[in-house]
């Protein structure tokens, strides 16, 4: 496997949130602005990048039956990290996220990444992978979160879009919204695949 | 007793864990396809739920609170509740084989179920006490199962209709999710505030 394509893996052929589904607290919850999507996208890419590379530097001397409490304590450190940084420098962002940044201890990707990639690989490919995945995870999040901020809101990065007659979707904020907006961008995503597989 | 009783409604309706928080939603899109399995599922969250919100509830107040080491709430609650699940799989397999058949299969996977940490953050958040964090618990647990299971009844009509090709799988069972989302905001005026 080259550089690239472990890198290419998690941004389009196994993204996490729009095709492996995983993570999906997050990606529901947060996702009412595209502002949202890439503060918590940010600090998942800080607790996944850390955390694999942490995981990967000291594989061997984990023993095999304790792997997954061990990188879930690593996991639950770095996210601690996050937290107390966000809530010291970025009060409004930690109160916008609120319970799902100590959330991100279960986020599946990360201990899928862990288990899955760290594990058994080098630590350059291990952060390269994390990486991806987590950039991966930013867009897919920053994705929906426009699409429910120009519905729901009217607006993009809170900058009004100005579009004439419309009138924002409240039900798009609102948690059947989220329902909602990620069905469709799946199902959108599944279409592309389809379209693809037609034309070869 | 009116406010536990205000929890408890809260906790299974007006903001169901699942179509209101999004936690717990890896098992409901991954168990809700069957319906005997959604019961199991369901009943197993409950149990460890209403264990889990009483041994995390100890752990903070006796422990973390009094030595003042609130920060590391994160690492201890995933312990404590990665634990909790291995020992009552343990547990009930060696006393209730009957009961472990009918939840056994399920309980490793609630150890990744977000709705349980979820579920310890909220509680300290809200600064319950003890029998409310049990209450809430229950609760929890209820809600999530009666989502569970009205989601697998639906999955399960759902098998003979005609769905278009990119809608299969995921897709519909969120759009049905966000229909169900919605339904439940019915609730929302049971309680004020």
């Amino acid at each position: 496997m080259s550089k690239k394509t472990i890198f290419l893996a998690g941004l389009w052929r196994e993204h996490p949130n729009l095709r492996q589904l995983l993570g999906m607290c997050p990606t529901l919850a947060i996702t009412t602005s595209v502002r949202n999507g890439f503060a918590m996208g940010t600090a998942v890419l800080f607790v996944l990048v850390f955390s694999s590379f942490m995981v990967a530097l000291i594989k061997r001397l984990i023993p095999h039956q304790v792997r997954i409490a061990v990188y879930t304590i690593i996991i639950a450190t770095f996210v601690t990290i996050a937290d107390i940084t966000l809530k010291a420098f970025f009060p409004q962002i930690s109160r916008a996220l609120g319970p799902y940044v100590p959330l991100i201890v279960v986020n599946c990707i990360i201990l899928g990444r862990a288990e899955a990639f760290a594990s058994r690989n080098s630590v350059g490919n291990s952060v390269l992978d994390a990486l991806g995945m987590s950039l991966g995870f930013m867009w897919g999040l920053m994705a929906i979160g426009a699409v429910r901020e120009i519905l729901g809101r009217g607006t993009i990065f809170g900058f009004r879009l100005g579009i004439i007659h419309f009138r924002p979707w409240i039900i798009m904020l609102l948690p059947a919204g989220a329902f909602f907006a990620l069905g469709f961008v799946v199902a959108f995503m599944n279409f592309l695949d389809r379209q693809r597989r037609f034309k070869t | 007793m009116k406010e536990i009783f205000l929890i408890f409604i809260g906790a299974v309706l007006v903001n169901n864990f699942v179509l209101s928080y999004f936690l717990g939603i890896c098992p409901f899109l991954g168990v809700s396809n069957r319906l005997e399995s959604s019961l199991g599922m369901g009943m197993a969250v409950t149990f460890v739920m209403s264990l889990a919100a009483a041994i995390t509830w100890l752990f903070y107040y006796l422990i973390l609170v009094r030595f003042h080491i609130e920060f590391l709430e994160y690492v201890v609650f995933i312990l404590v509740i990665a634990s909790l699940v291995q020992i009552v799989e343990m547990f009930i397999k060696k006393y209730s084989p009957p009961l472990y058949q009918a939840l056994g299969i399920y309980l490793p996977l609630i150890t990744t179920n977000c709705a349980i940490l979820g579920l310890a953050l909220f509680m300290v958040l809200r600064q319950y006490n003890f029998v409310q964090s049990v209450i809430f618990g229950f609760a929890t647990g209820l809600g999530f199962m009666l989502v569970l299971v009205a989601m697998a009844g639906i999955r399960e009509e759902m098998d003979f209709s005609d769905i278009p090709a990119a809608f299969k799988g995921a897709p519909i069972v969120l759009i049905t999710a966000g229909i169900l989302a919605l339904a439940f905001m019915g609730f929302s005026g049971l309680i004020s505030g």
